[in-house]
């Protein structure tokens, strides 16, 4: 498994220009509960599964090319014209994301088709740009409208979410008119979207241009926002370029339903881990996990993972706490700017989120997009994974300029060592016998002669 | 810093103390041990991480005496100083009825009576070495930071004692433990060797049949005592996973965490190519005195002993200044050649003048951030220059005094001038 998996992370860092070649062993983990295989995959042998993350890297232009070629009509037709790599860097968050899965061919599923998944999540701040309003438009998020649908999509549509929060119809506006609206339960809430279905003929025999515009009819003065019902923070504390805590604090708003979350943390190895310092803290009190899988790093090999089962109390904070040590690496393992920091990768949130309203089944086939975004096997929770923050740890840097004096003084003291023991070892003690004089000696009573001086 | 109220972890003092990577890691014992308990609850072998380096043994040992850690290091401190007094006490003895063996032969010179050692004089010796080792704020130290070293210590003045009491099977069974527990004792087979020689009268010639006999017998008591304390050990975890994570450890120096020797930023700052060849070189480095040493002190055991343990605390691969202690220890026991040294002052305020500054320049590396490693690694240099000044001085000095002893004190030329002694 582990061939395959450095070639796939080499064709994939061919593929979409991306520095996934440095996924090797250092940053790969076998997880045990977090992570299943989508799809009709049989296997659940976790021992086949693996799971790497590289936090320094950043997407960039140069992964976003890639990724819109994999698309069928690339940037020429469709939504993906929209997509633009000036404005879209030009937001606040940006994640791009490709899933492939085996799925059944057909309804009896005989033969086994892969399914491609690319997603492009982009969050743009209007509110502040925008001069206070919310208002937003396609040509003012990308520059450009759409002007056509992909010829080779079967189906090709812009949904718009107008869910109203306060049973106000009227709050806000979507122009031109949708084509049709559809509503789901998405994340234990309703929503309404505007569909706007690109294959109809009727959208573009008014204009050539599709440019969906939204406006809100009563100023809005302050943003609110609905808590999620889990949500975590991560941060790392502690001074010195010794000793650390990593503090993981995950929120359960829920008012009366508790549920279990699994916690994944993947720790480099130069962060030393001291499990036995592990706490998890609920309401004040002691939470013991109900699964442990600790795998401890080894040097230079492998990262640490601790994976667990905790569960969350309705309408609490849970802290978990865990302490480690910095190492200090060898001078060639630190990045170009060792003085930045070193990056610890997010941890991974799994969770079965219990919903206030309960979902009905979707039938796959008519909302491909919900069912995929927002799985759910019954009706009384969907699935949830949230990422945490990245760490940036500092660790004791050597001085990089100092190889070779380094080298000299150590092996001077040892050298002062071997030759104080040699002396002492292979020589013995004499009386000191009055020489003659060496040759400076015997140079320097020459000229004393000459100049008239008592010989030395 | 240190995060109170876990059970198990030390408090505040100690923990800042334990932390300053200076006194570091003959392994923050406590930590690690809880540390080691803790995976084997969670069902891990504690030798999978790349945490955990002790030795099964003492897993075992500590398992029971976790909660009484503090009492523990304080009474094998104790017991050490107590091993060290006796071991003394036995051996002026022996320099005594020999020092009047030499006298009656007339090997000495006639006009050394300034340099015959009194009864009188070494009364006090054994009550100095207890109280050197016991006061030393080495020792001091390293018993607050709970660090191995201190029972290496316990087990290495134990095998001293057997070797001085002449009991052959305690002493190789105190050996086989302190090289189970660190690799290094090892050397200190050929000391305890020539040493159990002597007082057995066998002399050492490569042609005497009896020499080799009684070697041979010492060797194989050794051996199979650490082969039995190796073979328990792997009964008690089951695995020969400690191999590795212990010896390995010692002999390839992964972890590079500051600390009082010369070998973690040496290899911190070498390059790839060369370190499998660095770090056998420096191994070899403590491993090969031990011959030229026996050759020329073989009528002198106990000081090749003193120089060999010497050696090993300041070579070793990750030497802490519990290690240090234990042969300042014996100084005392040398004190009558105080007159020989010609360096002990200046040696003696750079020691104090390092010790004094680890602390602190460690404090500003880690902590302040307004020092750059190269500091701590300057005091580092001086420290180990300062520790191998010294113990050459005294090893100059012990051979001065021999060759007075043999050849009279007031030497004269043969023009009657003060002479001169000279290595050639």
């Amino acid at each position: 498994v582990d061939k395959a998996w450095k070639e796939l992370s080499n064709i994939l860092s061919g593929i979409f220009c991306a520095s996934l070649n440095f996924i090797d062993s250092t940053n790969t983990v076998t997880p045990t509960a977090s992570f299943k295989p989508l799809g009709l995959a049989n296997g659940t042998d976790h021992q086949l599964l693996r799971y790497a993350v590289l936090p320094r890297e950043v997407v960039c232009t140069e992964n976003l090319t890639p990724w819109k070629k994999l698309l069928p009509c690339g940037s020429k037709a469709g939504l993906a014209v929209l997509l633009k790599a000036e404005r879209l860097f030009h937001s606040s968050y940006h994640s791009q994301a490709v899933h492939i899965r085996p799925i059944c061919r057909d309804a009896s599923c005989r033969a086994v088709s892969w399914e491609l998944r690319q997603t492009l999540t982009v969050v743009y701040e209007s509110f502040y740009s925008g001069q206070g309003k919310k208002d937003w438009s396609l040509f003012k998020m990308f520059s450009r409208t759409i002007t056509e649908a992909c010829p080779l999509a079967s189906q090709s549509k812009i949904y718009v979410d107008i869910s109203a929060k306060d049973k106000e119809k009227e709050l806000l506006e979507v122009t031109p008119s949708p084509t049709s609206l559809h509503e789901a339960i998405v994340q234990g809430e309703k929503r309404t979207y505007a569909v706007y279905d690109l294959l109809s003929p009727s959208l573009f025999n008014t204009s050539r241009s599709l440019n969906v515009q939204l406006k809100w009819k009563q100023p809005q003065d302050s943003l609110e926002l609905s808590t999620p019902i889990l949500h975590a923070h991560r941060y790392v504390s502690g001074y010195g370029l010794q000793t650390g805590k990593i503090s993981t604090l995950i929120y359960n708003t829920h008012p009366y339903r508790a549920f279990p979350v699994i916690l994944l943390e993947t720790v480099p190895w130069y962060l030393r881990l001291y499990v036995h310092t592990l706490t998890i803290i609920t309401k004040g009190k002691e939470n013991k996990p109900s699964y442990i899988h600790y795998q401890p790093a080894q040097d230079r090999r492998q990262p640490h993972l601790l994976e667990m089962l905790i569960q969350l109390p309705a309408n609490s904070v849970t802290k978990i706490t865990i302490q480690f040590e910095r190492a200090l690496l060898k001078w060639t393992e630190y990045p170009p700017d060792p003085n930045h920091g070193f990056y610890v990768s997010s941890s991974v949130l799994s969770a079965l989120v219990p919903s206030v309203i309960a979902t009905k089944e979707v039938d796959m086939e008519q909302s491909p997009l919900f069912t995929s975004l927002f799985p759910s096997s019954d009706g009384s929770s969907y699935f949830m994974r949230l990422y945490t923050e990245p760490l940036l740890v500092n660790l004791p840097t050597p001085d990089f300029s100092m190889p070779y004096n380094v080298i000299c003084l150590t092996c001077t003291v040892v050298a002062v060592c071997y030759g104080s023991f040699y002396n002492l070892l292979t020589r013995t003690l004499h009386v000191e016998e009055p020489s003659k004089g060496g040759l400076a000696k015997r140079l320097a009573n020459l000229i004393r002669k000459i100049r008239g001086v008592p010989p030395l | 810093m240190a995060p109170g109220g876990h059970p198990g972890h030390l408090g505040a003092n100690s923990g800042s103390v334990g932390e300053s990577g200076s006194w570091g890691p003959g392994e923050e014992l406590q930590k690690m041990l809880v540390e080691g308990l803790a995976l084997l609850d969670l069902g891990v072998s504690p030798y999978s991480g790349a945490v955990f380096h002790e030795t099964p043994l003492i897993i075992y040992l500590f398992h029971f005496l976790i909660e009484y850690a503090e009492l523990v290091f304080m009474i094998t401190d104790v017991l050490t100083a107590v091993a060290l007094y006796l071991a003394i006490q036995d051996f002026n003895k022996v320099v005594f009825k020999k020092q009047k063996l030499l006298i009656e032969l007339d090997k000495y010179a006639s006009d050394v009576a300034e340099l015959i050692r009194t009864p009188m004089e070494m009364h006090y010796i054994p009550l100095k070495v207890a109280l050197c080792y016991l006061l030393n704020p080495y020792t001091v130290m390293s018993c607050v930071a709970k660090s191995t070293c201190s029972i290496n210590n316990t087990i290495i003045a134990f095998f001293i004692l057997a070797t001085i009491k002449g009991s052959a099977f305690l002493s190789a069974i105190f050996l086989a433990l302190a090289t189970y527990q660190s690799l290094y004792p090892v050397t200190l087979f050929a000391p305890a060797l020539l040493y159990l020689l002597q007082r057995q009268f066998i002399p050492v010639k490569l042609k005497s049949k009896s020499f080799w006999l009684y070697s041979t017998q010492y060797a194989a008591l050794y051996l199979c005592s650490l082969v039995v304390i190796i073979c328990l050990s792997f009964f008690l975890l089951n695995s020969w996973d400690f191999i590795p994570s212990v010896y390995g450890f010692i002999l390839s120096v992964p972890d590079l965490t500051p600390n009082i020797g010369l070998f973690w930023y040496f290899f911190a700052e070498m390059f790839e190519h060369f370190s499998l060849f660095f770090v056998c070189v420096f191994q070899i480095n403590v491993f090969f005195y031990t011959i030229p040493l026996a050759v020329k002190l073989k009528e002198h055991p106990m000081f090749f002993m003193f120089v060999q343990i010497a050696i090993i605390s300041i070579f070793k691969s990750y030497p802490t200044v519990g290690d240090v202690a234990l042969y300042m220890a014996f100084l005392p026991v040398w004190s009558h050649l105080y007159r020989f040294l010609q360096n002990i002052f200046i040696l003696s305020c750079l020691l104090i003048f390092c010790s004094l500054l680890f602390p602190v320049l460690w404090h500003l590396w880690i902590y302040a951030g307004s020092a750059n490693s190269n500091f701590y690694y300057a005091i580092t240099l001086t420290f180990n220059i300062g520790q191998i000044l010294l113990v050459s001085d005294y090893f100059y000095a012990f051979l001065r005094r021999e060759y007075y002893l043999t050849h009279g004190l007031y030497l004269q030329r043969q023009d009657g001038t003060e002479a001169m002694l000279v290595l050639k």
